[in-house]
């Protein structure tokens, strides 16, 4: 079974105005010139190196850190690179008030957690997130605490599809456990 | 309780009980992948599957044109991936010679009424034009999809968007759609199917149809639908299909998450600003903006009718004296539909580039990029920083496109 609690460091994508960036699409999070490299590996330099404020990600970002971003985040094309440079770089969370529906289903199949946190702004606007924050989120009941300002707060847990497939290591595994793949 | 379309087309594909929000596990009629995201399906499957065949090869498919013929090496690398993988499992190829995968699957009568299909397109949901349910997924989704024929699902809710009044006669199917597109924005039909009513579509063409439900992607919805369709339309995609078209209509009593009204009573030309598609303006408000290049094609704009709308407004005139025109035709077939009714010769004299079929400028490469401080105005379906280059693009109908590059700035064909 997967980690029911994971812990990471946050990284919070806000622009100038101090605010989560909304609608970060998928040419931002991975750009269209990179779309022929196929290899996992080499896609983590390219996390949102066309994002204005944030092209450096890769250098600065560590494996287990956490990502939190604004409402929609991975609208545009059916790209899997952009999950998969967050894979790669050993991101082990993507909190937001909402996902792209493609990106969403993607970064499921693929056993990346994903977790929607629809009052995330509220919690950005009374600063009680702040890059650089420890968070602890339990990915099955919801439950989130944040260490460094140890305050509680609640994100959706996962549905319970998202769940076997997380368990399982991504929809590949999921489909050989004798679940649906057959 | 009644059901909206998209609950009918889930629960004819599926076990389960469908309602929204619940996860279902769907069979899906077409699975198909692009010359994107398909050498990465080819990699899952033989890491994953072996030599284990796809599920159904007559229900599997690639579509290249992203990038048709290879521009680059990596490119002409990856569509031999798929190509050597296709002939091993007996799976067809719609090659670099036949233009935008969407378009084919609805020419070639493989998107039908009521039919499930999904492909490494994210605007695969286009196919709602003929009332087919078409989604557009990663490579993981994809690989899966050609091993099982089946997906999860979560039903959506529906909204729907009630069109009132008319536009002026001066605007065009993607007018109408920068508009709906800029009163839904990114939220209200975020994660929703979409079902647009209203007279207008009384008088939409299988074309308009295909414009306006690409653009539900941009609006963040999971599929668009038109149930209203006259006789021509009808028509038409009998005459791509081979079978009567029966599309699903939604239930009297079938529960929406929302009704949205919009009044696009006298509309005017709109053009999107870089760099939201939804960022939506009148085309009036803008005609101060040089224009350095043009592009007429793609998913949304990429018919006869839409490039037959632009000759219309170039015959007779030439583009500016420093500006470029692109025009890339969707399919195979709608290059052959322009080369006899003459329309080409139009274009040609017009001094418009014109390439082979395929996604043209909204792809990295097929027919150029934009340079820092270059503008381009196009019909494409997204204007995202540095998509299509280093310059700024905007995105209207073909009038405006073809008018704008006459010009040399943004106008329309009144302005001429």
């Amino acid at each position: 079974m997967a980690e029911k609690t994971i812990r990471g460091k946050i990284w919070m994508l806000t622009g100038t105005d101090g605010n989560l960036i909304e609608d970060i699409d998928t040419d931002q999070i991975y750009h269209n010139a990179f779309l022929h490299i196929t290899d996992i590996s080499q896609m983590g330099a390219y996390a949102l190196g066309n994002l204005e404020g944030w092209k450096d990600f890769s250098r600065k970002a560590s494996a287990g850190d956490f990502v939190v971003a604004g409402r929609n985040f991975g609208a545009g094309s059916s790209r899997q690179q952009a999950v998969d440079c967050f894979l790669a770089l050993g991101i082990s969370l993507i909190l937001a008030p909402s996902f792209g529906a493609i990106y969403f289903r993607n970064a499921v199949n693929s056993g990346f957690p994903v977790i929607k946190c629809p009052a995330l702004k509220d919690f950005v606007a009374s600063q009680q997130l702040k890059t650089g924050d420890i968070l602890y989120i339990n990915l099955k009941t919801g439950e989130a605490r944040n260490e460094i300002r140890d305050t509680l707060f609640s994100v959706e847990p996962m549905s319970r599809v998202q769940e076997e497939i997380y368990d399982a290591g991504g929809l590949f595994l999921y489909g050989k456990s004798g679940n649906r793949g057959k | 309780m009644g059901k909206t379309i998209i609950e009918k087309i889930i629960q004819d594909h599926t076990q389960d009980e469908v309602s929204p929000g619940r996860i279902v596990w769907m069979d899906l009629d077409v699975r198909t992948a692009r010359d994107f995201g398909g050498p990465n399906v080819v990699k899952n499957f033989e890491r994953e599957y072996g030599e284990i065949p796809v599920e159904n090869p007559r229900k599997t498919f690639f579509t290249f044109d992203l990038c048709v013929p290879a521009c680059s090496l990596k490119y002409a690398e990856n569509q031999q991936v798929c190509r050597l993988f296709a002939r091993k499992k007996g799976i067809r190829i719609f090659d670099v010679d036949s233009g935008i995968g969407s378009h084919v699957l609805i020419e070639e009568g493989l998107a039908r009424a009521r039919r499930t299909v999904v492909g490494t397109d994210s605007h695969m949901n286009i196919l709602g034009a003929v009332s087919c349910f078409g989604q557009g997924m990663g490579d993981v989704d994809i690989t899966f999809a050609f091993k099982t024929g089946k997906t999860w699902f979560e039903v959506p809710e529906t909204v729907k968007v009630v069109i009132e009044g008319i536009p002026s006669s001066s605007t065009g199917a993607k007018d109408l759609a920068l508009f709906i597109l800029k009163n839904l924005g990114t939220k209200k039909a975020a994660l929703k199917a979409v079902e647009f009513t209203g007279d207008v579509f009384r008088r939409f063409a299988l074309s308009d149809r295909i414009t306006l439900c690409s653009m539900v992607t941009e609006m963040a919805g999971i599929i668009g639908f038109i149930p209203e369709f006259d006789a021509s339309v009808e028509k038409q995609i009998e005459g791509f299909m081979g079978v009567p078209y029966e599309p699903y209509a939604a239930d009297g009593d079938a529960v929406y998450a929302d009704t949205i009204r919009i009044n696009a009573a006298g509309l005017v030309p709109q053009v999107s600003v870089p760099f939201l598609p939804h960022k939506v303006e009148d085309v009036a408000c803008l005609t101060e903006i040089p224009i350095d290049t043009g592009f007429i094609g793609s998913c949304t704009n990429g018919r006869t009718e839409d490039i037959a709308r632009a000759a219309r407004v170039l015959k007779g005139r030439k583009v500016k004296d420093g500006v470029s025109l692109k025009i890339v035709p969707a399919t195979r077939r709608v290059y052959r539909e322009l080369l006899e009714n003459g329309i080409l010769e139009n274009l040609f004299m017009s001094g418009a580039i014109i390439s082979n079929p395929g996604c043209g400028g909204c792809a990295e490469g097929h027919i150029g990029l934009t340079g820092s401080g270059e503008t381009q105005v196009s019909t494409g379906n997204r204007n995202f920083e540095g998509k299509q280059g280093k310059g700024r693009t905007y995105l209207a109908g073909p009038e405006v496109v073809a008018a704008s590059c006459i010009l040399g700035r943004m106008g329309t064909p009144e302005d001429l």
